[in-house]
């Protein structure tokens, strides 16, 4: 029977059909782990007395609460310090794997399992973090799941799930200059609003995604959570297979031969139906920013402000009246107005290496508007190291930019990286929910290039409003191709 | 896990849709290693406000609360159901649910119960009108009664057991950890392991230091 890829990864793991109405119980291949879920589910197995079933298929980092700046001082703050120390002495006690502060393996979980190759097509991923959809760009079923569930996956690397239904979001055609993967994903859910993919698995295909590099895919599956969607998938190819070929945990030899050919069926049938299809233009898109407090309140950064008494939804209408209001923004103003206190750029969605090689492309001989902060946070100690190597750390700094240490910092003001009440940032990240980067903080979602183009500015901008050709190469500095970003050779530092 | 079957207690209106687990609880207060102890942090970005539903005392002792549509989304933070069930909900009524919250409140036993939206407003206007009007949620015959108004809702058959009984999720998979081992046999060799590591060389990372 013809499938859809998310079909065909569910029925290759499940281990127990269920039965009147019971959901079926599905083998989890990779769990990744982190401070700030797990320290009640590790406490559940040591009350009922279990162990990890499956050590070598777990893996933990540090990344929510860790400090990017002074990190090789004690945690200043007590209790972020104390979860971090029980996240270790959990790993230690159940012989899970962990990278640890200060490790060159660090970083946001959902960056550490694919640079290590860990993170694969056809597999399934969970861990206790909504962003674990960012992995579905493999070709994996990846989702986040709640603490009990943490507990469950440690306790029997399986969890009981009720089928989800099945999405296709077409994008075609080419992105035009300017437009970036986090831009596709913005006006996605702009377009099918934050509930629209409730219990469903999103297959993003077309040409548009398909010419997307690996980790412009992540951005997009991403944010997949952020459209109400568990998970988001793009089904593999050579983009894949190239990105993942030689990595630490890449299967070898004739593991590896075996793994492309199975990973090649992981696709769509032509004749497999899915419970919902939307189609996006690629063409059409400029780059989009945020202007309220969920991700679906989002528009062209062309567009002004909304008008709330114009929304015809009752519901929507509340709610955009209280966004404008908290927002602290004039209704029908110019989005390109808007003046920021912060630029960060970071987090899952935006803080990989290609993210901040196109932001040191816009920003290199520049300097930063008056009165703006620009955190630039690496996802990961790797892709710190890496951009170091290419001379991007250089640049940041020159520009007038802070260069931290890897973690998911002011994404969620979990660490000291924090807006202060009032004050309103431009993110790279993914959530503009009140009070998330600090209390009392506001925040506009935009790619990386906006981020970049808004930090010279001051004010919302795009890389229209610099005087950058329309058409700048940024994959390149200068004419010279950038060196690809190849994990498997131990950096120069 | 306590048996659910019938609960009655006064209901809170929350006229707001999109309450994201940021708002249930702020990122904050999810520092903490134990279960327990998080009722002071429920809504905690609200609370301040004395105008909000729950400072109000006819709300104040609520235990159900009645929210706009999708409630629970963003974040997978647990928290948010630990909170609501510190503080003392028993249910959470609303015409749409974020999977991942509608999850987590299964295993936790809050019922996470869907309505029309039709009838999540009929239930707002009594409330409001009468507020401390008490609610029964009746998981049995899957139905809420709120003054005149009685509404079926919807909750999946397989929580819906697994909350009368009272059901222990992992007691229940051990049960076929048979089927797990010989599941196990069949796994391709090119699948992942964490373990043994691997990695590229260690090196050694440069603390950041705060600018001047």
């Amino acid at each position: 029977m013809a499938g859809t890829l998310a079909e065909k990864v569910w029925q290759d793991h499940v281990v127990r059909k269920g039965s009147d109405g019971a959901p079926d119980l599905l083998y989890i291949d990779l769990h990744l782990v982190h401070e700030v879920t797990s320290p009640q589910a590790f406490e559940g197995l040591r009350l009922a007395g279990r162990k990890v079933r499956r050590p070598d298929l777990t893996l933990a980092t540090e990344d929510h609460n860790t400090p990017t700046l002074d990190i090789d001082l004690p945690i200043a703050d007590l209790t972020s310090r104390t979860q971090i120390d029980t996240l270790r002495k959990n790993a230690e006690e159940f012989g899970v794997r962990i990278h640890s502060l200060g490790d060159a393996d660090q970083g946001i979980v959902h960056q550490v399992g694919p640079q290590l190759g860990l993170t694969m097509p056809g597999l399934t991923v969970v861990c206790g973090d909504s962003h674990t959809s960012t992995h579905g760009a493999f070709g994996a079923l990846a989702f986040g799941i709640g603490t009990s569930e943490v507990e469950h996956v440690l306790a029997t690397q399986t969890l009981p799930l009720a089928p989800f239904k099945t999405m296709a979001i077409t994008v075609n055609g080419d992105l035009p200059p300017g437009a970036t993967s986090k831009d596709i994903i913005l006006a996605i859910i702009a377009k099918i609003g934050t509930g629209g993919g409730q219990g469903y698995v999103l297959e993003y295909r077309g040409e548009a995604i398909r010419k997307l590099s690996m980790e412009a895919r992540m951005t997009v599956c991403n944010m997949s959570i952020e459209a109400g969607a568990r998970a988001g998938m793009i089904a593999p190819d050579e983009t894949t297979f190239d990105y993942l070929k030689g990595r630490p945990h890449a299967p070898e030899g004739a593991d590896w031969d075996e793994a492309v050919e199975y990973w090649k069926t992981l696709r769509s049938d032509d004749d497999a139906v899915f419970d919902t299809e939307v189609v996006l233009e690629a063409d059409d898109l400029e780059p989009f920013v945020t202007w309220g407090t969920n991700p679906g309140q989002g528009l062209p950064l062309s567009a002004n402000v909304p008008v709330p008494e114009e929304i015809a939804d009752e519901n929507e209408r509340v709610a955009a009246e209280r966004a404008v209001e908290y927002m602290g923004l004039v209704p029908g103003a110019p989005l390109r107005d808007i003046a920021v206190d912060t630029v960060f750029i970071g987090s899952c969605t935006n803080g990989r290496i290609e993210d901040l090689r196109s932001v040191a492309k816009v920003l290199k001989g520049r300097k930063k508007a008056d009165n703006v902060r620009v955190l630039v946070v690496p996802a990961s100690a790797r892709v710190r190291l890496q951009a170091e190597a290419e001379g991007l750390d250089e640049i940041f700094l020159d520009f007038g930019a802070e260069w931290r240490n890897a973690g998911c910092s002011m994404c969620l003001g979990m660490n000291p990286d924090q807006l202060a009440p009032g004050e309103r940032s431009a993110s790279t990240s993914n959530r503009n929910f009140e009070g998330r980067q600090g209390k009392g903080g506001r925040t506009h979602l935009v790619s990386p290039l906006v981020a970049a183009a808004t930090a010279i500015r001051g004010t919302l901008s795009s890389l229209a409003d610099l005087d950058l050709p329309e058409d700048v190469d940024l994959t390149s500095f200068d004419g010279t191709p950038l060196a690809p970003l190849d994990p498997r050779v131990p950096l120069q530092v | 896990m306590e048996k659910f079957a019938t609960h009655t207690g006064v209901g809170v209106p929350l006229r707001r849709s999109n309450v994201d687990t940021d708002q249930i609880i702020p990122a904050v207060y999810l520092k903490r290693v134990t279960r327990t102890g998080f009722e002071d942090a429920l809504f905690a970005a609200w609370r301040g406000d004395p105008e909000f539903v729950l400072n109000q005392e006819a709300y104040s002792s609520g235990s159900v609360l009645v929210a706009g549509p999708d409630f629970g989304t963003g974040s997978s933070r647990e928290h948010a159901v630990w909170a609501l069930k510190d503080y003392g909900f028993k249910a959470v009524l609303a015409s749409r649910f974020a999977d991942i919250f509608r999850g987590n409140s299964g295993k936790q036993g809050l019922l996470a119960a869907q309505l029309a939206q039709d009838d999540i407003e009929q239930i707002w206007k009594v409330l409001e009108t009468e507020p401390g009007t008490e609610i029964t949620v009746d998981l049995e015959n899957r139905t809420v009664t709120c003054g005149s108004v009685v509404a079926p809702f919807q909750v999946d058959e397989y929580t819906r057991w697994r909350l009368m009984e009272g059901l222990d999720d992992i007691g229940l998979t051990l049960n076929h950890e048979e089927e797990i081992t010989s599941f196990e046999a069949t796994r391709g060799s090119w699948r992942p392991k964490a373990l043994p590591a691997k990695h590229l060389p260690s090196v050694e990372i440069e603390a950041a230091r705060p600018s001047v």
